[in-house]
């Protein structure tokens, strides 16, 4: 939480600057003495380590600028010359195209992370819903740049992805020409998506310190879930957590330079190795594996305009889960019923990432040719898909709304310090009191 | 409260160790060793993010070329381009060499023999950089009271060395890097 | 795109055994192997100058390769580096090299096109003047760059072998059209051509290009006999060298980064335990 500042200037320079612009003040209570809660674990590493990689991305991302040309005619082999004459090009190249993917996979867990101790809930609404607005502009800066280097996939992502704008009624077509700046996908394009690629992590670097400015109001949430009470609950960031999350943040580092040096290309697709063409569409047309869920979903709906709805509506949901939510109780760890439900969830997350990799009519147990139902195979990556984006929005809109007000939670510790209390019998069930005390 | 624990919390005045003395186990070897770890981490990620910035392999692979000199008539001079700026390949005849050895005692600017501005034996190619060392444009041929170069831009005037006569530019036309292949053949850089 | 998929399963799932490829078909690639795979992978120089002269002698009739040039070949890690020029602008075997093939430039006194000899600095010249001229030539399909082809589909170099080995003569009951040729490995859709059973349609596709290869097409100057085999084997290595020419630095720098995170991580772990102690969490 935010108290009184504890920092006394030392030297006559310190002074002088703190009287006009306290920043070393500012850093001193922001990083060195903030009060965290002293047993976060692991899972609460993850936020330096997204700071990290939004770092990583720009900085390779403005030196890759410096070579990539935005025009559909040099950008391909823009690309192949900084992997082959600009000195250390490969390395950059790589870390940046691996850095999105690492990016994501942290979002992701971070992301999980706040599901499960419910993080989102009262006081963080706000620190919750900047989060989905970061998240979302990622998504956004993540769909321009993997057009940029001009492969097949590149272009035929983009040609997709504008193309469901034109779903939208009477508004859609001129919409989607205005994107464009032609009638289709080309060097207008290309450039302003160029740009805004570059704009745009600026853009999150500045709602991230809302987040953490956000953050720093109420202070983190524990995995118990439980407020601070105490000073006897929390210890200085520094150096508790800024080596605890160093650490964490070196074990990321090995994760993504097993990528970046020895399978650079694994996350990638062989289709953006052939130069873009407009006339020829290949085989499969598939997003990054990050985006893979939102485009099974889009693509279970049979209807084009209905899909890019659901696919907004998915990502419209977590806005509003704060709401959505009824319990009384934070935490997870003391809510074993729901626990299921979102381990399910978890796992119905990734089979709707493996139904968007695949083509819809393939079959998801191989030969077996399963009943027609309505307009495909039941044993088809389409029903899954149906099935799964259904286990999605009911989570959110039925399962988080109906358990907070069935379930029986655990007993809930009274503090962060004091021990759970072990006999569960004499302890209060059921939620009745409000957040602030119980929660 | 609960506070009989084990594995009791921190003292809550100890507000963790500052970074100006504080608590000497802090100053722990392990601990610096981190940090020092830390800092070689970025220094050795800094040193390729500041390399790509030098001349990427296609630069370089320009970086010389060779020429044919039975191209230059005599008294005449070629400009080629060369890394992005002009040279020029100049054919003296023999007055014009006569005149700027006579010249390299007299008060100069920039003294130089005009024997160290070309190669022994070849005195009649004379191969410079054509980009006035005032700044940067490129002189014209023959003008001047030396006939050798005059830049049009504030009126520096170059002998048949390439020596700075007049004018305000401080050194002698550049003589680049470069060697002959055989005797009508140069590779410049 | 499947290793995506598989990626995915990878995470906690087992449902799946490998997915069905609904409207083109090709044979899985053979399990070759090359000196180059793997981590600590490193090309065979001898085989990358066998593959080279395969691809200048065979292949850069119709395809071009637009983003190497001939100093990539002196290059450290290329097929004809030496140690003594560490500039590959002044090999000489690399200049002898380019200096063998002609190239276009303009001359700078009339503004005409002429032919001249190339030099380090310039790229591979193309076969055709242009993708509408390399598409005339070919029937109608221009022959790909091949640049980047070991990148550029599944299974990479055992791809490229697998297709310039497999040529063979279509099965009864199917018949490939004029001007192409059956290849199982070659993703393709026969099933338009099969006269045969609906189920039992066979694998891959019909390509535009004959078989490129035949035994002794090519002589190799270390004496390894020219097999088809081997031909396709060192142009597959070439061709992976020339798609990625710093992945050996890629590697070699990669172990040198591993362990230093390594051991940066165990320091910092023991820094973290020191610290945490104490403190009951």
């Amino acid at each position: 939480m935010s108290g009184h500042s504890t920092y006394e200037p030392k030297t006559g320079i310190e002074r002088w600057l703190d009287t006009r612009l306290p920043i070393i003040r500012f850093a001193n209570d922001t990083i060195l003495t903030f009060p965290t809660p002293k047993n976060l674990n692991y899972w609460w590493t993850f936020g330096g380590v997204l700071s990290l990689m939004l770092g990583m991305q720009i900085v390779t991302g403005v030196i890759l600028a410096m070579h990539y040309v935005p025009h559909v005619d040099y950008a391909f082999n823009s690309i192949q010359r900084i992997m082959r004459d600009v000195n250390y090009g490969w390395l950059i190249r790589n870390l940046h195209a691996n850095g999105a993917s690492m990016f994501f996979l942290a979002v992701y867990i971070h992301i999980f992370r706040n599901l499960y101790y419910g993080s989102y809930k009262a006081p963080r609404e706000v620190l919750w819903l900047l989060g989905c607005i970061i998240y979302f502009l990622m998504i956004m800066t993540a769909f321009f740049g993997y057009v940029l280097p001009w492969g097949q996939m590149s272009f035929h992502g983009a040609v997709v992805i504008t193309n469901l704008i034109g779903a939208l009624p009477i508004v859609g077509p001129s919409i989607t020409t205005w994107l464009w700046g032609g009638f289709a996908v080309d060097d207008p394009t290309l450039n302003r998506f160029f740009s805004l690629h570059y704009l745009l992590p600026f853009v999150i670097a500045g709602v991230v310190a809302l987040h953490i400015w956000a953050l720093h109001v109420p202070g983190n949430n524990n995995p118990t879930g439980v407020n601070v009470k105490s000073k006897a609950d929390t210890v200085p960031f520094h150096p508790y957590y800024t080596v605890k999350d160093g650490f964490a943040i070196s074990v990321f580092l090995i994760i993504y330079a097993a990528f970046v040096f020895y399978m650079p290309d694994a996350l990638g697709d062989v289709a953006n190795y052939v130069p873009a063409n407009p006339l020829q569409t290949p085989q499969h047309i598939v997003p990054e594996w990050y985006l893979l869920p939102f485009y099974a979903i889009l693509r279970a709906v049979p209807n084009k305009l209905m899909g890019v709805l659901a696919m907004g509506a998915d990502i419209a949901t977590l806005f509003v889960l704060p709401w959505l939510d009824t319990s009384k109780v934070r935490s997870m760890r003391y809510r074993p019923t729901i626990r299921l439900y979102y381990f399910i969830f978890i796992l119905d997350c990734l089979v709707l990432g493996v139904c968007g990799a695949h083509a819809p009519d393939d079959l998801v147990i191989p030969g077996v040719s399963g009943p027609q139902f309505l307009d495909a195979d039941l044993n088809s990556y389409v029903w899954l898909s149906r099935i799964s984006a259904l286990y999605y929005f009911a989570y959110f809109w039925v399962i988080t709304p109906l358990m907070g007000l069935t379930e029986t939670p655990l007993p809930v510790p009274e503090s962060i310090s004091a021990p759970v209390l072990s006999h569960p019998a004499s302890a209060p069930t059921g939620a009745v009191a409000s957040p602030e005390k119980r929660g | 409260m609960a506070d009989t624990v084990a594995g009791a919390n921190p003292d809550p005045h100890v507000s963790g160790p500052s970074l100006v003395g504080g608590d000497p186990n802090r100053r722990d070897f392990i601990h610096i060793a981190a940090g020092v770890a830390a800092a070689g981490l970025a220094g050795g990620l800094a040193w390729p993010f500041i390399d790509q910035m030098n001349p990427a392999g296609d630069t370089l692979a320009m970086a010389s070329i060779e020429f044919d000199l039975s191209k230059v008539v005599e008294g005449q001079q070629v400009v080629v381009k060369w890394r992005g700026k002009p040279l020029f390949v100049r054919y003296r005849t023999p007055k014009e060499i006569e005149e700027a050895i006579k010249d390299d005692h007299a008060d100069l600017r920039d003294p130089q023999t005009d024997e160290s501005r070309h190669k022994p034996g070849k005195a009649q190619y004379l191969i410079l950089i054509g980009v006035c060392t005032h700044l940067g444009c490129v002189p014209n041929f023959g003008g001047g009271d030396y006939g050798g170069w005059l830049c049009p831009c504030h009126g520096s005037v170059y002998d048949t060395s390439g020596r700075i006569r007049k004018g305000p530019a401080p050194l002698n036309l550049a003589v680049p890097d470069y060697a002959f292949l055989s005797d009508s053949k140069i590779k410049v850089g | 795109m499947l290793r995506k998929g598989f990626a995915f399963a990878a995470l906690g799932l087992a449902l799946l055994a490998g997915p069905a490829l609904s409207a083109t078909t090709e044979k899985e690639p053979a399990d070759v192997h090359w000196s180059f795979e793997g981590p600590f992978g490193k090309f065979d120089q001898q085989q990358v100058q066998r593959g080279y002269k395969v691809y200048r002698e065979v292949c850069s009739a119709c395809h071009s390769m637009n983003l190497l040039y001939f100093r990539n070949l002196g290059q450290k890690g290329g097929p004809f580096y030496d140690p003594k020029y560490p500039n590959p602008n002044t090999n000489p075997y690399v200049k002898s090299l380019a200096h063998d093939i002609t190239v276009k430039d303009i001359d700078t006194e009339t503004g005409d096109v002429i032919s001249r000899p190339a030099t380090p600095a310039d790229k591979f010249p193309a076969p055709f003047a242009n993708e509408y001229a390399a598409a005339a030539s070919n029937g109608g399909k221009a022959p790909p760059d091949l640049s980047v082809m070991a990148k550029a589909r599944e299974g990479g170099p055992r791809y490229i072998y697998s297709l310039l080995t497999g040529f063979r003569d279509p099965p009864p009951g199917l018949t490939p059209m004029a001007g192409k040729y059956y290849d199982p490995w070659f993703a393709g859709d026969v099933s338009g051509n099969w006269t045969g059973h609906k189920d039992k349609v066979p694998e891959g596709g019909f390509i535009g290009m004959p078989p490129p290869l035949t035994p002794n097409k090519v002589t190799f100057d270390d004496g390894t006999p020219s097999t088809v085999q081997q031909e396709a084997k060192d142009v597959a290595a070439f061709l992976a060298w020339a798609a990625e020419p710093k992945a050996e630095e890629r590697k070699a720098f990669g172990l040198g980064a591993m362990i230093y995170l390594l051991i940066f991580s165990g320091l910092l772990y023991a820094s973290y335990k020191k610290i945490w102690k104490n403190v009951g969490h």
